[in-house]
């Protein structure tokens, strides 16, 4: 029973370290080149502080899932791990909402601010970023089952001795 | 052993006197007031956040042709997911509020899942309420600064009030996010104390 629970966490830490880690690079290599009317401009992913909040936030989730890979089964360290697989689940779910409003403005535009959509020129670079958002929210997700499992086991509640 | 001590509460733990649990009760009740004002206070500011202004926009002649432009909340899906999340986490706080008042008066305590209960939803309320306030915080500031490299222009110079309300409503939802997470930590603490009905088991 303790193997498999083992095995099976550090699967899913596997999985989340590689799906956050997917994100950062897709949104880091995101840059293209367009003329626009004889303006050649250039859109990279720094342009918008959202989009940097993203890569930053899973950056940090990446080093942070890299180091707990290597954390041993019964050390003191896993109740302080649950506490951090909230803290950085949080943190995830704030970086994916605040690049998802951004690329919505990008994609559609908003015709009451007068703002025109620019995914029709850079549509490559478009398709980079939505290809990091959809990793970043597989990460979250493997991270809500972690977190939901860690709670499970490590604190043990009221699911499995109810009085 | 668990029904055992379900039973007879005041038999084996050392009984806390309810005067020393009393405080702590207060303190978390008192924090999930002032969160409910804040977050009361980032809906309500933000869903009557409209401005209406009159701009030349071109000069044909000597004439000048005007245009009558408003900056409403709806415009933008961020604040419109703003303003529902807010509402929802301050109907959650509310909730809370009087479920801790009239604990005493009904039995609601379905085989002491009431804590947990309320454990659950807190992380989950504050979870939305984190991506919601993220979400608003950058499109304002794409609404004040604007993007040079995507030709999209600032609206803050021509919709003062408009911005600077929001901005009010951010503010006050980020001190409801604090205090929503500490009250958070609060719960989940409440449901290890040893004086609980439940046992926690060590791993």
């Amino acid at each position: 029973m303790g193997k498999t629970k083992r095995i099976f966490t550090l699967l899913l830490r596997l999985m989340a370290f590689a799906a956050t880690l997917s994100a950062t690079i897709v949104m880091v290599s995101s840059h293209e080149t367009a003329s626009f009317f004889a303006v050649s401009f250039e859109v990279k992913y720094s342009d918008t502080p959202a989009f940097k909040y993203f890569v930053i936030a899973n950056a940090i989730v990446s080093i942070y899932g890299f180091l707990v890979l290597f954390l041993p089964s019964e050390s003191l360290l896993w109740r302080l791990v649950v506490a951090l697989d909230m803290v950085f689940t949080l943190l995830l779910g704030s970086s994916i909402s605040a690049t998802l409003a951004i690329a919505q403005v990008g994609k559609k535009g908003n015709s009451s601010a007068g703002w025109l959509p620019v995914c029709g020129q850079v549509p490559k670079y478009c398709h980079q970023v939505t290809g990091a958002l959809v990793a970043g929210f597989i990460g979250l997700i493997m991270y809500l089952l972690l977190l939901l499992y860690s709670i499970h086991t490590i604190l043990n509640p009221l699911l499995l001795q109810k009085t | 052993m668990a029904s055992e001590n379900a039973n007879k509460p005041d038999s084996k733990a050392p009984m806390v006197p309810s005067a020393s649990t009393k405080p702590k009760n207060w303190v978390l009740l008192l924090l999930r007031v002032v969160a409910f004002c804040a977050t009361a206070a980032g809906t309500i500011v933000m869903a009557l956040n409209k401005e209406t202004n009159t701009f030349v926009v071109a000069t044909i002649g000597s004439t000048p042709i005007q245009a009558t432009l408003t900056a409403k909340f709806q415009h933008t899906p961020a604040f419109v997911f703003f303003v529902i999340a807010n509402g929802v986490v301050s109907f959650h706080n509310l909730l809370m509020i009087s479920v801790s008042i009239f604990a005493g008066k009904f039995n609601i305590d379905y085989k002491g899942l009431r804590h947990g209960m309320v454990a659950i939803l807190d992380m989950l309320n504050v979870a939305l309420l984190s991506a919601a306030v993220n979400a608003a915080v950058f499109m304002a500031e794409l609404g004040k600064h604007g993007n040079s490299h995507a030709r999209w222009n600032k609206i803050c110079d021509k919709f003062e009030t408009f911005c600077s309300h929001g901005g009010g409503a951010i503010v006050a939802s980020y001190i409801g996010l604090g205090l929503m997470l500490i009250i958070s930590v609060m719960s989940i603490l409440k449901l290890l104390s040893p004086k609980s009905t439940y046992q926690v088991a060590n791993p």
